[in-house]
Order: structure tokens, then sequence, then C-alpha cells
């Protein structure tokens, strides 16, 4: 099993005809997903490598049974893309843009809050990979293999440097989720981390977060009373300086709150075991799988 | 994006929120003609982004024109903690019977704009929420439906603003609303909203004007309004941050002597983290972002090396979008373009993409004073090895 993507995903890229649209929408058939469709607004009748385009999601649906989106469009475009996409009665919408403004996002979110068939993962996110399965995103698969592990992340980068850790030290993951570091993400860790425990072939949780906000905090709260799986930790950022936003739009720490020793000892307060460099998340895994 | 004082108020006042009428000035004698404008007395106030500008001397009261000079002579060029003053602020004075306080917040946990309002302004609002949070109304607003009159009046009455307020309080308020709202705040706040006890501005309004406006927009969505665009202050960047937003990479400056390249902002504040953990200090983060071409990774070369304290330089890459031998070629190109001016060494990790082939481009260029390490810790290890040497000799 796995999380979010799988098997049965059947995918439709918003954004498919543009340079890094196509790259990425064609890397992700590579692996085996199935990517049947995409969306350019002007473009319907085109395709993409054998893939059609059509003007709007609502004739992709119709056309391709497409389940899942993948937004690439620019930042400007993207919530309109994402709403496109829910009206279209898609379930699963994974928004890799970033740079969407704030207010858009929060629109959206809300906007989402009122459908509960419909998950949003992002933006500002490098997707989910399924190994084994599907990606849908940009996150290096080449690097991962099927497992145990599922991991969640609030950073790209940071989630290949903490699964290759992992994977040097033998172990694969049943799926690799990123929520993206904007400040209102459309899932969050607790949406993932409930998913995880319910996933019959996830053994141990990896959480990965950073400075900013209260998302790790909350998660601590509800691994605490509803988690029975192990989960370790990462947070970054516990020597950024307060007031500065550290790259990701949702990563600053204001006044006293969003700090790492915080939201560290949120986390240790519930249990869950947080390792101070990506190199000891993977040490913690063994000692608690027992390797 | 944070706007300074006048900048919000003259937001406010497109929005209808009455403010005291006032003129910016940067010289002396801009604020003599500026106060001709205003009238006496008047108030000089300095404009920076950060609070405690009272105590730091940088707000007086002038009632005739000598005071005024002096006043805006001392002022200008002040340094309120670490913020030079370039510009004043030359404004009516009020006559105050009352100091509120307003705000409305992107409240990130509840993905709602938090909207807080208290009779108990003028002072450190996180003090009143600490000590009497009864005095502190707050509220949160549907951002599908915006602000509604009856929420207006709900603060009111918890406030305990005096009855024949409480109208005017909802008209300040919805007008707030729409500052936030319309110009993509992240944050709006009046502190003080003050009763005055003079004139009062035509408008639904009664005596409620707002005596100082604390504004910070988002910055990603600019785009739709060139006008806030164009209220940045160059001035008041830093160089090395001004010059990495010009060629559009991320870069904080920070404090310490190592200067850190990484791609994906979680993996480069893992990086800083790590590094300290070696007993380094980082001279500042830098994400390259997603995709980075060598033209990139050779520009960033040149904005960490512009900031002198630098003593060694850690590249921090693991390759997804980025490929490894795009960050080798940048690297060969900065050092191609900026030869003997790089004085200090760099240890570079690769990993993730075409790192093999990023490697043996490194390999076989023998850059002066380049070292390779396999792992994360190992290449943070090396680096405060080389910054400790360096900054001994």
């Amino acid at each position: 099993m796995s999380v979010i993507v799988d098997k049965e995903t059947r995918l439709c890229v918003s954004g498919i005809t543009g340079r890094e649209g196509t790259f990425h929408a064609l890397n992700n058939k590579r692996y085996g997903t199935q990517l049947v469709s995409g969306v350019t607004p002007g473009k319907e009748g085109q395709d993409v490598e054998g893939t059609p385009v059509f003007h709007t999601f609502h004739k992709a649906v119709a056309e391709t049974g497409a389940n899942t989106a993948m937004i690439f469009v620019p930042p400007r475009f993207a919530a309109d893309s994402i709403l496109e996409a829910e009206d279209a009665g898609i379930a699963t919408i994974i928004a890799i843009t970033e740079g969407i403004p704030a207010h858009d996002e929060l629109r959206v979110y809300n906007h989402l809050a009122r459908n509960p068939g419909v998950r949003l993962i992002g933006p500002n996110c490098p997707g989910v990979l399924s190994p084994g399965k599907a990606n849908v995103g940009i996150i290096p698969a080449a690097f991962f293999e099927e497992g145990n592990v599922g991991v969640v992340s609030r950073s790209g980068t940071l989630t290949y440097q903490i699964g290759n850790e992992l994977a040097q030290k033998g172990f694969g993951n049943s799926s690799i989720v990123g929520i993206g570091g904007d400040p209102v993400p459309g899932s969050s860790f607790i949406d993932i981390v409930a998913l995880f425990e319910a996933d019959p072939e996830t053994e141990l949780i990896v959480m990965s977060g950073e400075i900013g906000g209260s998302a790790e905090e909350e998660a601590a709260e509800y691994i605490g009373a509803h988690v029975t799986k192990p989960v370790v930790g990462y947070i970054a950022g516990f020597t950024a300086p307060p007031g500065k936003t550290m790259g990701h739009a949702g990563a600053i720490v204001s006044g006293s709150s969003g700090g790492a020793e915080a939201k560290a000892a949120a986390l240790e307060a519930q249990g869950v075991r947080v390792a101070r460099t990506p190199t000891e998340v993977s040490q913690i895994a063994m000692e608690l799988l027992g390797r | 994006m944070d706007l300074l004082e006048y900048q919000g108020k003259q937001l406010f006042a497109r929005h209808g929120i009455p403010v005291p009428s006032g003129v910016p000035a940067r010289t002396v004698d801009e604020a003599v003609a500026a106060a001709g404008a205003v009238g006496f007395p008047c108030v000089v106030k300095a404009q920076v982004k950060i609070g405690g500008r009272g105590k730091a001397g940088g707000i007086k009261v002038a009632e005739g024109p000598d005071e005024l000079k002096e006043h805006a002579g001392a002022i200008l060029g002040m340094d309120i903690k670490g913020f030079p003053v370039h510009e004043i602020w030359i404004e009516a004075a009020s006559t105050i019977t009352a100091e509120y306080y307003a705000s409305i917040i992107f409240d990130r946990s509840a993905k709602a704009p938090l909207i807080m309002f208290s009779t108990q302004g003028g002072m450190d609002i996180e003090a009143v929420a600490e000590e009497t949070p009864e005095l502190l109304a707050t509220l949160h607003v549907d951002p599908l439906i915006g602000f509604q009159d009856f929420q207006g009046r709900r603060l009111a009455y918890a406030a305990g603003v005096p009855p024949d307020q409480v109208r005017p309080l909802g008209a300040f308020l919805a007008r707030l609303y729409d500052v936030w709202a319309a110009e993509e705040a992240m944050l709006v706040e009046v502190n003080p909203l003050i009763v005055s006890g003079g004139a009062i501005a035509p408008g639904p309004f009664g005596p409620l004007y707002a005596l100082d406006a604390k504004v910070t927009l988002d910055d990603n969505a600019l785009f739709r309004h060139p006008d806030n665009a164009g209220l940045r202050d160059p001035s008041a960047e830093d160089a090395e941050e001004q010059m990495a937003r010009e060629r559009g990479l991320t870069y904080v400056k920070l404090d310490g002597d190592i200067g850190i390249l990484g791609n994906g902002a979680g993996l480069v504040m893992s990086t800083l983290d790590v590094v300290a953990q070696f007993g380094g200090a980082p001279a500042n983060f830098l994400d390259a972002g997603g995709g980075s071409k060598a033209e990139a990774i050779t520009s960033a070369v040149e904005v960490i090396l512009a900031n002198q304290s630098v003593e060694a330089v850690l590249f921090n890459i693991f390759g997804g979008i980025t490929r490894c031998d795009e960050v080798a070629n940048g690297l060969v190109a900065a050092f191609a373009q900026l030869g003997d001016k790089i004085m200090v060494p760099f240890v570079v990790r690769l990993d993730g993409t075409n790192d093999v082939e990023g490697r043996s481009i490194l390999a076989e260029a023998r850059l002066p004073n380049v070292h390779t390490a396999q792992t994360m810790d190992e290449a943070a290890e090396r680096v405060v090895g080389l910054a400790q040497q360096g900054a001994a000799g």
C-alpha cells in the first residue's frame, strides 16, 4: 500500500505544454505513473508525446477519466487552476507551483474545506512519490525504493537528503509526501500522518518540519492522542534569526512563535524522537525498528 | 514587504480611513516646507521599520518653525536600534482623549484573518494579551464572505467602547478589513487608534483616527499591486541582500564567517544548523533555487563573497531538479570570472541528479583551494575547520 498516489492514479497535468510541465509530466510517465491528459487553455487537440491536451479540466476528466491533477502553471494562474480541477470533480490535486499569493491560498483553502472529498497537496511542494507505484511531482525517484517508512516534509531537497540517509541504511519508503513551505498548505502534517497511521505498509513515520507557524506543534498533539506507529521528527532552522523569512514564505520566526526549539520540545513531549541532523534521522529509525 | 508608517497611512487614506494630514520629508528644508502645508503645532516622526521610536527620541512635537528645524535636524540621521533615519513624516498634531488598538493578522493556524481590538492601545499589546486577555477582543473573519457589520458590533461591545462609538468603530474596522483584503496584506495594525478631542473627520468614523500604521504586504502578490511594489526602499536594504534580490536569489545575511550555498530552503536551513553543530557560524542563507543553472551559481558566488566577513564557503547540493553538473560548471565559471578575487577555501558536497558528472567536472578543473566532501556532516566539519584556520591566519 501507499498513500495519495498509486497504480490507480490517472494523472492530468495543468500546464503540460510549458517547458517544466512537459519535462516533469514525461518524467512521471516514464516512472510508470498513468499520465492520461493535460490541460492548457487554447491548446486542445495537441498532444505531448501522445498525451492529449484539453482546454479545460472538465473535458479532460470526461474524456480521459483523470482522478489526480498536478498543477504546474505560473503563480498568478495557479489558484484558478486548482479551483478548476476541483470544480471538474478531481479528488486529488497536487500543486507544485511556488510563489502563489497568500490571499489566493487562503481563498482556495477555505473553498476546498467545504468539499470533504477533495485533497490538495502543496502548493510550493515537490509532490508525492510512492516508490514502485507512481510519482506525481518533481521528487527524483531514482534515490528511493519501496519500503515501510512514510516520509512527510515541508521541504523538497531536505526530503531527498533525509530519504537518502534512510536509503543508505537500507530503508525504503511507502510514500514520500511534500506538503510544501507556504503559509497555507492544502494538507497539514496531521492529514498525512493520519494516512500513514492507517496505511498497513507503513511501519515508521518520519516527519520533517521547519521554523514558522504552528503546524508541528499541532501535529505533536495529534500524534500523542492518535498515532500508534513510531514517529521520528526533524526540524530545520534552529539557527535562523527571528524576523527573517528563510526562503520559504512560511519559514519565519516571528516574536516568540515558530521557533525550532519549541517545535522539537512539543514533539518530544508526545514521545516523538527528534533528530538534530538529517543523518541522525536514519540512526533513530534503525533503533526504533530494531535493526 | 513592510511599509513605513506614512506609506501605510497613505494606503489607509486611499481606503477612506481617517488619518491626520501629513507630508514626508528627507531634509530639514523639506520639513520646513511640509510644516508650512500641515501647520503648527506639528509632530516630527522618524520613519523606520522598528518599534520604540518615541522612547528613542524619534517622535517630537514642534510648536513653531525654530523647534521644527531643531527636531528635524536631530531626527534625520538618527540611528534607532540599528535603523538609520532617512526620512521623517511631518504630521498635524492630534488632541488625544483615548488610545485604542486594532489589527488584522493572517492567522496561519486558523487559515483565516484574525481581527483584534482593545481599548488599551498605545502600549505593548502583547503585554495586554498576556496580563489582561479579557481586554483584548478577537474574532476570525471568513475570507470567502469578508467582514460583516455584526462582527464590528461584537468587537465593540466585547471591548466596551462608549455607546456612541460602536457604529464608528464598526465602520473603521470594515475599512481596515478592506485594506487587508484589497491590498493583500499579511498584517495591518493601528496602535494607537485614537479618539480625537479635536476636529471630526467627514464620514461615519466619529472621532476615530489612525495615529499610527503598520502594514506588511505579501511579496508574492505585488504583481497585482504595481503602486505598492514601488514603495520598496532599496536604500533601507542591505547591499548584498539587494544584489541577491536583483539576481533572483534568496539570500539572508547572518553574523558568521562561513558562506553557505544550497538548493532548496529546507536543505539550506538544515545546512546552517549542521554547520552550527560543528561549531561554525554561517555568514548567510542562500537558496540557489530549484533547477539552478550555471549562471545562477556564478552570481551566487559573487553575492556570498561580497560579504567581507566570509572566511570559507560551503556548497551543499542535493540534486533533484537541480543538476550537480550545472552546479559544478557554475563554480568553474565563477573561478574563471572572479579568478584571484577568490581568496577563501570552498568545500563542495554534491549528491543527487548527475552527481558523478559534477564531481568529475570539479576533479578535472583542479580549482585552487576547492575541497570535496562525501556527506553533509563531513562537509560541515571540513568547512568549519577551514574557516577557523582562515580567521586565525
